[in-house]
């Protein structure tokens, strides 16, 4: 075995100030992971539907609850600001807003855009269906 | 030395010639998939909001009537494939980032494609199973 040699390390993460496009491109991820894991919510509100009345019972019983309603918010953020943040991303992939003003821009908009859609998507559902 | 039998010279570095492309030449394309299906995911999602509202308060003999509808059927069909495919690239680039022990990096990506295969093909199943009225 040769011996380890220690070489310099590029400065990792906590050498740098914690900027607000740093923090978003995280919660990008975590949303993403979010997202992931809440598809099993999905496809059982899908084949309970596909089942019959006693499944689809289950599903809104637990979307009814105060549990499930806070997922199914939860839920509904993540996928809005996922949404607004992709797009955020599609923009400097088609090569615009890398200036400072316009990176900090986009990011507020993506993160205050996908909180008023999540509330104005709730505000409508209560509306319609008594918030399921 | 004669040009027949020296190899063709270009005069791109070995480094420019794979840069965006990766060592398969193909490196690209799990990125050019992610916008395909994100673009699809965004343009779907009025339609797909407006057929979750429809569901809303409905029993289950209600929501499968609506979710029976061909265009309903379609729209929720494209959407699941497009999110399956987006986020089994996604959770195989976290992976990637943050798992460095190769064989459990391995496991961990076969398990992510089996993740998402299946719930992309029980949420289908669901749909063709109602539209087909069985």
């Amino acid at each position: 075995m040769t011996a380890r040699i220690e070489r310099p390390l590029s400065p990792h993460m906590q050498v740098y100030r914690w900027t607000l496009t740093m923090a978003l491109s995280i919660v990008h991820r975590a949303t993403g992971i979010a997202l992931y894991a809440g598809t099993l919510l999905l496809a059982w509100w899908l084949i309970a539907a596909a089942s019959g009345p006693a499944a689809y019972g289950h599903v809104q019983a637990f979307t009814g609850s105060i549990i499930g309603r806070l997922i199914v918010f939860g839920y509904t953020w993540a996928l809005m600001h996922h949404m607004l943040s992709g797009i955020r991303h599609f923009v400097w992939d088609l090569g615009y807003g890398f200036k400072a003003n316009e990176r900090e821009a986009l990011t507020w908009g993506a993160l205050i855009g996908g909180i008023v859609l999540t509330v104005l998507i709730w505000i409508i559902a209560y509306a319609i269906g008594g918030g399921r | 030395m004669n040009t027949a039998d020296t190899p063709k010279r270009s005069m791109r570095t070995p480094l420019g010639r794979v840069r965006n492309l990766g060592a398969a030449h193909s490196g690209t394309s799990d990125f050019w998939r992610q916008r395909i299906t994100a673009v699809a995911m965004t343009l779907l999602m009025i339609p797909v909001l407006v057929i979750v509202m429809m569901l809303l308060g409905r029993n289950q003999a209600g929501a499968a009537q609506i979710l029976s509808s061909l265009p309903v059927a379609l729209i929720l069909l494209l959407f699941i494939a497009a999110s399956a495919w987006h986020m089994k690239i996604g959770m195989q680039v976290v992976i990637e980032d943050y798992i460095h022990n190769e064989k459990l990096k391995l496991v961990s990506i076969m398990l992510n494609n089996f993740f998402s295969i299946a719930v992309a093909l029980a949420s289908t199943y669901a749909i063709l199973k109602l539209s087909s009225g069985v």
